[in-house]
């Protein structure tokens, strides 16, 4: 691997060499490593570009990696990546996009990723999308993520995307069936005149299915953001919605909560939070003996970490 | 150490002009000062004008003989004069240790970082990774806004009512941290305060009414005249009754 894929691989995965256990990495478009495990099996798609990840059932204390690189400016790369969690599994899956873009014209990854998690298996799945590069191209990710979550199954997914993205429309569906849970932990910071879109929808289906959709952003520059959040209630279950964004410079964040009970004992929060850094935590932090600059910086690393 | 000259703060109420305070002259040169007087007499904005939260209209403030009036609240900070809100600040994400580190101006281990913590009677180990959000009670955050104080270490340490809030079993303590501050610390306390046992420990006590300083002495010179309006303001208020 050179030094590039290297960097960007740390960026996106935390990785700072070819990870244990299964993992899959494309670069470009292309393969460019893969390990599968007794437990973890990885094939590539014959019908549409993407690989099918199978998790067999009891599968403990495993992990997968799969990021993603681009680097070769104009690149439009298209991905399905579909994950079977067996029955019982306990797993951590990291994804993650890190575009370089060197050139004039726009660099995109869109990765549609869906989910199959079995009964009462476990899954935590991390992603994170980066973007760099002198280029004068847009860095463009618009991720998918589609949830099929069993009986009892569990998972928690946390989703970041801290710098670099100039586009990005993230769509997360999921469809949870009784004592199921999903957490979703969402993390954005947008700069200069940057676009980033969420739009979450979570059916709760099943008796005593949980959801909980935390999203924390901060909006700089001229940046915009949009949040939708939506929880379907169709069965006695409870869900929970919260979005909270610090707005700096001429930042814009529209923030639109949804619920929609269907069903008597369905039990439906949602919050929104927008604003600037309140003007009295700059104030403590600079009777702290930090400046104003360190103690929005302080202000902002803590809110999204 | 601190010296305030002839500090006046004017704001415009109802389009007129009102005195917060007037013409303050003060000397801090013990180690243990109490601020006292009724709600609204000028305590916390003073605290604030020292801090340099709030800038008086007109005089000047004198630290360690320089001329701090128009130092900004961080040169402040950096001289060595600290501040504990009389309502602490809440941080999303921001945790206990990542303040008490903020406070100390570099990483602690973990072991002084919750050393600070037990100073003020919390269990280092519940709160240290704790985030300062609304999980915490009133009182928690108040002990947090003393310890990290107390993590400054800094030349003068200003509190705006560090009781408030707290509850009996906990104030206990609260006077056990300030005597033990006051045993230890290099510099000066600054506490503005209307607890009868913090004024005791007091080297001195400086009344703040109506925007002007009514009295400075000692306890034994400050406190029965103290206790004797109050007492007299009392009866006035029972004459109305009966």
């Amino acid at each position: 691997m050179d030094q590039l894929q290297m960097h960007m691989l740390k960026k996106v995965a935390d990785l700072h060499s070819v990870p244990e256990g299964a993992y899959n990495i494309r670069d470009n478009g292309t393969l460019a490593g893969r390990n599968t495990t007794a437990n973890i099996d990885i094939i590539s798609k014959e019908d549409k570009p993407g690989i099918d990840i199978v998790i067999k059932p009891g599968t403990k204390n495993e992990s997968v990696h799969i990021p993603v690189i681009v680097s070769q400016s104009g690149l439009k790369d298209l991905v399905y990546n579909d994950f079977y969690i067996g029955e019982d599994a306990d797993v951590v899956i990291v994804a993650g996009c890190g575009i370089h873009c060197g050139g004039s014209e726009d660099t995109e990854h869109d990765g549609i990723h869906t989910f199959h998690i079995g009964k009462n298996a476990k899954v935590k799945y991390v992603e994170k999308h980066y973007g760099e590069g002198e280029g004068s191209g847009g860095r463009i990710l618009n991720p998918t993520t589609i949830v099929y979550i069993d009986e009892n199954g569990y998972m928690e997914m946390e989703t970041t995307q801290i710098k670099g993205v100039d586009s990005t429309i993230r769509d997360t569906k999921a469809e949870l069936k009784d004592g199921a849970t999903l957490i979703i932990k969402e993390k954005i910071m947008t700069h200069e005149e940057q676009y980033a879109e969420t739009n979450f929808q979570v059916d709760l289906n099943g008796v005593g299915a949980t959801t909980d959709v935390v999203s924390r952003s901060v909006a700089k520059g001229k940046s915009r953001q949009v949040f939708n959040s939506k929880i379907c209630g169709n069965n006695q279950c409870y869900g929970h919605t919260e979005c909270d964004a610090i707005l700096m410079d001429e930042g814009h964040v529209n923030a639109v909560p949804s619920l929609d009970a269907n069903h008597l004992d369905a039990s439906l929060i949602h919050e929104a939070a927008i604003g600037k850094i309140a003007g009295e935590q700059l104030i403590k932090l600079m009777t702290l003996g930090l400046t104003e600059q360190e103690a929005e910086e302080q202000i902002i690393n803590g809110f999204l970490k | 150490m601190l010296e305030l000259q002839d500090i006046c703060y004017q704001v415009t109420e109802d389009s007129k002009e009102k005195g917060i305070l007037k013409h303050v002259n003060l000397k801090i040169e013990d180690s243990f000062v109490a601020i006292t007087g009724p709600n609204g007499g000028g305590k916390s904005t003073m605290a604030k004008i020292i801090a340099g939260i709030i800038k008086p209209t007109s005089g000047k403030i004198l630290f360690n003989g320089e001329d701090i009036t128009e130092l900004s609240i961080t040169e402040r900070a950096n001289k060595g004069i600290s501040f504990a809100f009389q309502q602490p600040v809440r941080f999303k994400g921001l945790t206990v240790l990542d303040l008490i580190n903020m406070a100390h101006g570099e990483t602690l281990s973990l072991n002084k970082a919750c050393h600070y913590l037990s100073e003020v009677g919390l269990c280092a180990k519940d709160y240290i990774n704790r985030e300062i959000n609304s999980s915490l009670s009133g009182g928690e955050l108040k002990r947090i806004e003393i310890a990290m104080i107390i993590a400054r270490g800094t030349k003068l340490s200003i509190f705006d009512e560090p009781e408030a809030g707290i509850d009996l079993w906990s104030f206990n303590n609260l006077i056990r941290v300030f005597e033990d501050m006051r045993e230890k610390i290099q510099g000066s306390i600054m506490i503005i305060s209307h607890q009868e046992r913090i004024l005791n420990i007091a080297d001195r006590i400086v009344v703040l009414a109506d925007g002007e300083v009514r009295a400075l002495g000692t306890k034994e010179e400050v406190l029965p005249e103290l206790f004797h309006a109050s007492a007299e303001a009392c009866s006035t208020l029972m004459d109305k009754i009966v």
